[in-house]
Formats: C-alpha cells, sequence, structure tokens
C-alpha cells in the first residue's frame, strides 16, 4: 500500500474520531457514536499490517488475542456499579502501553534520534508513567482496595515537589546523555510521581482525576504519534487530550469544585476536623411502618438516590416503591445529583437500568426549588451529595460542591446502612436534623419493608 | 516515510485541540461518563503505535516491551469500546435489559 493511500485512510479514522466524540455528546447519538470511534480504531489498526514490512507478525497477532481475550470479558461482565474504576484501569493500561511504545522507539532509534524526537520520548514516559500509576491509585480507590480519604503525611507536599523536579532533572540528563539507563530512572521516578500526586485526593474528587489523566493519555498518544511519524496518532491524541481537559474542567464546575483545588486541595487542607465524632449524638430512626406511612399521607415524594442504592442493586425496588407511590395519586420525582454514584452521569445509567422512565428523573436545578413543597424527601444510601457541610462548613472537602437541598423539604428519610459518613468522609448535620428520620439496613431490604408496609396500609 | 515538518505537526496538533474543543462543549452532565469512557478507548489507538514497533523490533527486549504494549492497548481500545456501549446500552429504556 503506498504512503498515500495509507495516510488517507490514517485521515479518515480520525475524521471517525471527530465524529465518535461528536455523537457521544448528545443523548440520541451516543451509542452510534461510539461504534463509529470503534470502526475507525478497527479500520486503522488493520490497515498498518497492509504498510511496510511486518516482521513477528504471529507474535503481534497473538498479543492482540490476549488483549481481547482480556479486555473484552471485563468490559462485559462488568456490574455497572464498579464501571467508573475500569475506566480508570483501561485508561492506566493506555497510558502505559504508550510509555512502552515510546522506550522502544527510544531503544530502537540509538544515537539516531534527533533532540525532538528525544523530548517527545521523554514526555510520552513521564505522562504515560504517571497517567498509568494514577490510575492505578484511582482504582484502587474506587474500589476501596485503600481508603478513600486524602492521603496526607507529613512533608508530603516537599515529598512531591521533590519528586517531580527529580523526574525533571532525570529528563534533562536523558536529552543531554541519550542513555538508556537515565530514561529508565525517568519511568522510575514518573510511576512514583503519578502515585504520590494521586494519595491526597479525596474520593469525591475522584473522578476528575480519572478524566484528567485520560486527557494526559491523550497527549502521550500525540506525543507518540510525532515520534513515529503518524498523522493518525497525533489528531486522535491530540483530540483526546483537548475534549478531556474541556469535560474535566466540566466535571469540577459540575461538582462545584475549582480544578485547582481538587488538584491541590489536599496540599493545603487541614488533616480534617474530627470534633462531634467522638460524642455519641442522638438520632431518630424509624421503622419501615413509620417510612410508609409518612409516604401514605405525603402529596409529593422526592427520591434522593445515591450509591448506596446502587450498591444494593436496589434500582428495580425503588422504581416498584415509586410506581406504587403513584398509583396512589402521590407526586414522585428523582432528584439526580451530577454526580450521584461515583461519577457524573453515573446515577442515570444506573436508573436506565431499572428501566425508570426518563421523564422522572429530574437534574438538581430542577428539582431544588421544589424541595419547599415537598412533603417527604427520601434519600437512598446518598450522603455527601445531600450534605448541607458543603453550604456551611468552609474548609471541609466538599465545600462549594451544588447539593440537593433535601433540607427544605418536610420530612426527610435517610436509608442507610449505618452511621458511617458518605464517601468524601464528612459527617453529615442532617442526620441529627429533628425532621429526619433514620432506616438502618442494606437499602433494598430495607426499600422491600416499606414497600410491603405500604400495601398492607 | 516522508518525515513530517514540524509546521505540519503543529498545524495537526493545533487544529485538532480546536476540534476537540468544540466537538465534546455543549454536553450535559448525564453523559460525562459514557464521553470520558468513549474517549479513553480512542486513545486505545495507541495500539497502532504498539504495533509498528513490533513489527520493526529486533532485539528481544523490544520485542518482549513491545508485545506488552500491544496488550495493553488493546485492552484499552477493545475493552473501552465495549463497557462504553453497554453504559449507552442503558440509557434506551427498553425493557428486559435488566440485570
Amino acid at each position: 500500500m503506498s504512503n498515500f493511500i495509507y495516510d488517507l485512510i490514517g485521515l479518515t479514522a480520525g475524521v471517525f474520531f471527530i465524529l465518535a466524540l461528536k455523537g457521544l455528546s448528545h443523548p440520541r447519538t451516543a451509542r452510534r457514536g461510539n461504534l463509529i470511534g470503534a470502526i475507525g480504531a478497527g479500520v486503522a489498526t488493520l490497515v498498518v499490517f497492509f504498510h511496510g514490512e511486518i516482521k513477528n507478525l504471529w507474535w503481534i497477532l497473538g498479543a492482540i488475542a490476549v488483549g481481547t481475550i482480556v479486555g473484552v470479558p471485563a468490559a462485559r461482565k462488568v456490574q455497572m456499579t464498579q464501571m467508573p474504576q475500569l475506566v480508570a484501569l483501561f485508561n492506566g493500561v493506555g497510558g502505559g502501553a504508550a510509555a512502552l511504545v515510546a522506550i522502544v522507539e527510544y531503544l530502537s532509534l540509538g544515537e539516531t534520534a534527533t533532540t525532538a524526537e528525544v523530548i517527545f520520548t521523554v514526555f510520552t514516559v513521564v505522562v504515560g508513567c504517571v497517567s498509568f500509576s494514577g490510575s492505578i491509585i484511582t482504582f484502587m480507590k474506587l474500589q476501596e482496595l485503600m481508603t478513600t480519604r486524602p492521603v496526607v503525611f507529613p512533608g508530603g507536599r516537599f515529598v512531591i515537589a521533590a519528586t517531580l523536579a527529580a523526574v525533571l532533572g532525570s529528563s534533562v540528563w536523558v536529552v543531554v546523555s541519550l542513555g538508556t539507563t537515565p530514561l529508565l530512572v525517568v519511568a522510575g521516578l514518573s510511576l512514583a510521581f503519578g502515585i504520590l500526586f494521586v494519595l491526597p485526593v479525596g474520593g469525591a474528587d475522584v473522578p476528575i482525576v480519572i478524566s484528567l489523566l485520560n486527557a494526559f493519555t491523550g497527549l502521550t498518544v500525540a506525543a507518540s504519534g510525532y515520534v513515529l511519524q503518524s498523522t493518525l496518532l497525533i489528531i486522535a491524541g491530540t483530540l483526546v487530550g483537548a475534549s478531556g481537559t474541556i469535560l474535566t474542567r466540566m466535571m469540577a464546575e459540575a461538582m462545584g469544585r475549582s480544578l485547582f483545588g481538587t488538584l491541590f486541595g489536599a496540599f493545603t487542607a487541614k488533616p480534617q476536623d474530627t470534633s462531634g465524632v467522638a460524642e455519641e449524638r442522638p438520632v431518630r430512626s424509624g421503622s419501615p411502618d413509620d417510612v410508609a406511612i409518612l409516604l401514605n399521607y405525603a402529596r409529593r415524594v422526592v427520591i434522593v438516590p445515591g450509591f448506596g442504592l446502587a450498591v444494593a442493586q436496589a434500582q428495580h425496588t425503588v422504581r416498584e416503591l415509586a410506581d406504587l407511590l403513584i398509583s396512589k395519586g402521590i407526586d414522585v420525582a428523582y432528584g439526580i445529583h451530577p454526580v450521584a454514584g461515583r461519577m457524573p452521569g453515573h446515577m442515570n445509567v444506573l436508573l436506565a437500568e431499572a428501566n425508570v422512565p426518563y421523564d422522572q428523573l429530574a437534574e438538581m436545578d430542577e428539582v431544588n426549588p421544589t424541595f419547599a413543597q415537598t412533603d417527604v424527601a427520601i434519600v437512598i444510601g446518598a450522603n455527601d451529595v445531600v450534605n448541607p457541610a458543603a453550604k456551611t462548613t468552609p474548609g471541609c472537602p466538599i465545600y462549594g460542591m451544588p447539593i440537593l437541598d433535601v433540607a427544605n423539604a418536610a420530612n426527610v428519610i435517610f436509608l442507610k446502612r449505618s452511621m458511617r459518613p458518605g464517601f468524601a468522609g464528612i459527617e453529615n448535620e442532617l442526620l441529627y436534623d429533628p425532621k429526619t428520620m433514620l432506616l438502618f439496613g442494606d437499602a433494598k431490604a430495607s426499600l422491600t419493608k416499606v414497600l410491603s408496609a405500604l400495601k398492607a396500609l | 516515510m516522508d518525515a513530517l515538518t514540524p509546521i505540519a505537526v503543529i498545524s495537526i496538533f493545533t487544529l485538532s485541540v480546536f476540534v476537540g474543543f468544540e466537538v465534546v462543549s455543549k454536553v450535559s452532565s448525564t453523559l460525562h461518563t459514557p464521553l470520558m469512557s468513549g474517549a479513553n478507548a480512542i486513545h486505545g489507538v495507541i495500539l497502532v503505535g504498539a504495533i509498528i514497533v513490533a513489527s520493526h523490533s529486533d532485539t528481544n527486549l523490544e520485542l518482549v516491551l513491545s508485545l506488552i504494549a500491544i496488550v495493553l492497548a488493546t485492552i484499552n481500545m477493545i475493552g473501552g469500546f465495549v463497557v462504553t456501549d453497554r453504559m449507552l446500552e442503558m440509557f434506551k429504556g427498553k425493557k428486559g435489559g435488566d440485570k
């Protein structure tokens, strides 16, 4: 295949990627957009085999088969609740792949590498490794393999700054010496930096970091495209880098965080004030019957689902409850916080899975003014997104995040497993409010009991 | 292959940045997660780069590293598109999509 045809097909794939991102931005075209992207990627992969000499063909095909065998079942079988960490993991391995590609190309170029090539190689290795190790940490945080709270240790910021300086210093060393060892040192230091960079980020901010690392990986792909002289990689990588940056900013805005504050907040934040945790404070807990009675005589009920609902797989039961209430002539809406669940839009995915009609899902700005006319707000496994501390306590990790104003409703019911604070690890004052009733237990079991109590009334 | 001139690279890069900004500028928060996941799958196209380096690697070290890169990139690309499709499938709200 001639270079011209090859490049032309590469360009076509690039256009496919633009159309894919465009499609993914609108609900109706999203699925088609994703398919277009997949076709673009497939075509781009296929034509490489018809261009130039291909050594090691069977090894290459074998490696692709291994990747497919690992990747497809993981993507197919993952519970929707665990999807954010899978995306983080996919992003991380992509970053790792880009770093490896750059290292191999560097090894094979040897002495013939130009300064520009070396600089782009180092960039790819640094950012790819940061993306790789950073994504692994976000995965562990979301999977709760480690604490979801910010990990801050004494002198942490100096360690991070020193590591970053060492990364930059050794990068210069590579460019000057053109050695292999310096490049491996850069890779090692970058991996360490990725870990240190994500550790201080609090659980609630992890999605923003995933999105940022996603944009990073895009840029590494673009940089490796320069080294490999591939227009396609430059286009695709830059597209992801640019759209990922915008997306990261939009996510941060939806959560009311400044991007800067998210990334560097942990450096300035003092260890959390734990006063009030030690003392036992009275809460009002109720029985499923109490909840059923409250609901039965309500005119308007707003359901606020959170990650707890997803964990308990209670989305179907909650829909049954909503249907029953509606059949009793009660006005029911779901109040969806933009970041309910673990990521923006995550809760919409989960409720759509349970066939909740789309018109019952109200976004935060729509539902907030209606809480004053709401008799019962029922919060199911959510905590941070209704925590008034976001408004009243400057300096707490979620301060400034817009919340659902359930406190304005006449009654608030919390379905919780325990008094344990939410993902962000902050105490919720609303739990101690006199108009709040708590129903402890697994969300699905509690809802089922409420449902049968309500039917018996 | 003819070398890309620096100005060609800078042009491609700059234009792609603007297209990338424009294309996602009006997305609703509902679609943030699928969009991120889709973009994530697109950078899996580093697979092309991994295949290129594997196809002309001469030493065992280069081959092994580039094969690992291929495995990782394939997971990123194929897994990414499949999981995005699964997310978006939910949005149709059709019956029978339970579990």
